[in-house]
């Protein structure tokens, strides 16, 4: 294990294109990786720095990112001379930045997610199992618990918030090799319990309100991602919670710890177990087990 | 104070949007048809961004609690007050205690309903816009119901001036033309050169699954370019790595589905054009069942006919007192 490291991904020449005239979409690369996405996170934080007038959303993705802008403040060609040149200017090697890293209790094989997903075997490549039975068996795992250990075995970079008002799309900090993947439903439920932790490509994903959904489901989580009301000390500031480059650890937890953390969460004095953390990703390359480790400790410190 | 004493179809409380959230999922939501909106808001003196009422085939029936005046605009929809007739795009006195009604639009899906000073409900995160999928903004975050009070603000116009204000005829958007113009682009590469074709050549029907989350189409099966997925797309070849998606894209699930004012804000689906900022208003008037074909320009075509569209709105402002 302490050999690996994570590999660097040559990226190739973005790809810029538009969305109509008023948006300007940045294709970083098509694949996933850390460096597509750190890119991706490192110029949008530039741009919003530059608060560049006529730009009126900055949206970050996994391996891309898009800019919405009022044409009639700044030109669609000028914007992406203006990304050009941030673009040219950005070196994720010098970059670092301070984020948070939080847990995040999962009860796995939870009741809940266990009734939606048996609704839609029909939709479903293994309409005999479970989703995780499935999961585990195509990653080449025995056995389920097996794959729970590994999916909450290192931590999960939030790349990618969006779909709903605070979903958080999470890609395992692991080298490629220890990478998770699997498909997403061959046709999207109708219905996800609120709360769900799910997966789908190489992204974990919460999701914050019951609706539609095509992730494979695992478990179920009592804390809450996105809070409308705002009565929850986390979400003073934001009513939603995650943010591109927080660093999600999923705790696995039984249904008394669950239901516990839920009456707090309903009490509205639930508050996450987060530290803030400096997050360099030069470090994190090197040596990622070593470089979770320390960043999880501060957690049960 | 408004008393709605039937909340129609599907009315909710729109201004131009909520702008800045994208990055943590949040879409703009406001007025499907800004156009009409800004046009419902100007003959009663009120600036663009004051809230109105959005109203989808089917109008509200409200009864007025002071005196104000009001301005219907958008789609055609045939109105009373007090049993006399409502023109839309005109503004109209209403006096306290008065009833108005209202009933299915005659052409387009959409009428909005200004009232000088605006609706005044909450700015949640700097807008007024109904949000209904998490329950912000507009009126309690969801559709009007009988029984709801809606507050009206003040924009200090005086009534007597701004009554009988109309719009010009030639500066109004008419609802019969089919075309949608489209930039293509963005993973428009995942289609096979036929199905691209095929995309702008072929009608696209309008399905029942078309509201302010996106205009579901129904038409022929487009075909993608088989490749080997890249790592974290996803299976499917219309799987791309989750992208942020711009409001008006056209993201094909299978069949297109184009992402209006409360559409999820990314996504995994390859999303091949998008509709330029002058023709989304248009197709927030289509009804269901009705066709439209894409028309795919270039930007500076897009910019041209976004400057058009200003140039109405500015000409209709212009005639107004």
């Amino acid at each position: 294990m302490t050999e690996a490291r994570i590999e660097r991904t040559e990226l190739p020449e973005p790809r810029y294109e538009f969305g109509g005239d008023d948006h300007v979409f940045v294709e970083l690369d098509e694949a996933m990786s850390f460096d597509a996405n750190f890119q991706a996170m490192a110029i949008t934080q530039q741009i919003s720095d530059r608060d560049i007038a006529g730009v009126t959303e900055i949206c970050p993705a996994n391996a891309s990112y898009m800019v919405r802008f009022d044409p009639d403040s700044i030109s669609p060609e000028s914007m992406v001379e203006e990304l050009k040149e941030i673009a040219a200017e950005t070196d994720i090697s010098e970059f670092s930045w301070e984020t948070r890293i939080v847990t995040i209790p999962v009860l796995f094989q939870d009741p809940w997610t266990h009734e939606t997903l048996m609704r839609f075997r029909d939709h479903h490549q293994d309409p005999d199992g479970t989703d995780l039975e499935y999961s585990a068996h195509i990653n080449g795992f025995d056995t389920v618990e097996g794959f729970i250990d590994a999916f909450v075995g290192a931590p999960h970079m939030v790349t990618m918030v969006g779909f709903v008002p605070g979903l958080p799309w999470c890609f395992q900090m692991v080298p490629r090799n220890e990478q998770l993947e699997v498909p997403k439903y061959l046709q999207p439920r109708t219905d996800t319990p609120s709360r769900a932790v799910g997966f789908g490509g190489a992204f974990s994903v919460v999701y914050p309100v019951k609706g539609a959904g095509g992730y494979q489901l695992y478990g179920r989580t009592p804390v809450e991602v996105l809070d409308v009301d705002q009565q929850l000390p986390d979400f003073h500031d934001s009513m939603v919670f995650p943010n591109p480059g927080d660093i999600l650890n999923y705790r696995s937890i039984d249904r008394e710890e669950y239901n516990a953390i839920r009456e707090e969460v309903e009490d509205g004095t639930y508050e996450f177990t987060s530290e803030r953390v400096e997050f360099t990703p030069e470090e994190f390359f090197i040596a990622p087990h070593e470089y979770n480790e320390e960043l999880t400790e501060v957690l049960s410190a | 104070m408004i008393d709605v004493i039937d909340g129609g179809v599907s009315t909710t409380v729109q201004d131009l949007g909520r702008f800045g959230h994208y990055h943590i999922g949040m879409p703009p939501s406001g007025a499907m048809d800004q156009f009409s909106h800004t046009v419902a808001n100007a003959l009663v003196g009120n600036e663009s961004d004051a809230a109105t009422l959005e109203m989808t085939y089917v109008g509200a029936d409200l009864r007025f609690g002071a005196d104000c005046v009001i301005a219907l605009a958008g789609a055609p929809m045939p109105a009373e007050l007090d049993g006399g007739a409502v023109p839309m795009h005109e503004a109209v006195r209403v006096e306290a205690g008065q009833k108005l009604e209202t009933e299915f639009t005659s052409d387009g899906s959409r009428t909005y309903l200004a009232v000088s000073g605006g609706i005044d409900v909450p700015k949640v995160m700097g807008s007024r816009s109904t949000y209904t999928l998490v329950g912000i903004g507009g009126y309690e975050g969801r559709t009007l119901e009988a029984g709801d009070e809606l507050a009206i603000g003040q924009n200090g116009a005086n009534h007597n001036d701004i009554v009988g204000n109309s719009a010009p005829e030639e500066n109004l958007h008419d609802f019969e033309d089919n075309g949608l113009r489209i930039v293509i682009g963005l993973c428009d590469y995942r289609l096979t050169d036929e199905s691209r074709d095929e995309l702008c050549e072929v009608g696209w029907t309008v399905t029942p699954e078309a509201d302010r989350i996106g205009y579901r189409l129904d038409g022929p099966e487009l075909e993608f370019v088989e490749r080997e997925q890249p790592f974290g797309a996803g299976t499917n070849p219309s799987n791309v790595v989750d992208v942020g998606y711009p409001i008006g894209s056209i993201q094909l699930p299978q069949k297109p589905i184009i992402l209006m004012c409360d559409a999820v804000t990314g996504g995994g689906y390859a999303t091949v054009g998008t509709v330029i900022s002058a023709d989304r208003d248009l197709l927030a008037q289509r009804r269901t069942h009705e066709t439209v074909r894409f028309d795919p320009v270039t930007v500076e075509e897009a910019l041209e006919a976004r400057q058009t569209r200003q140039e109405d709105l500015d000409a209709i402002q212009n005639s107004l007192a």
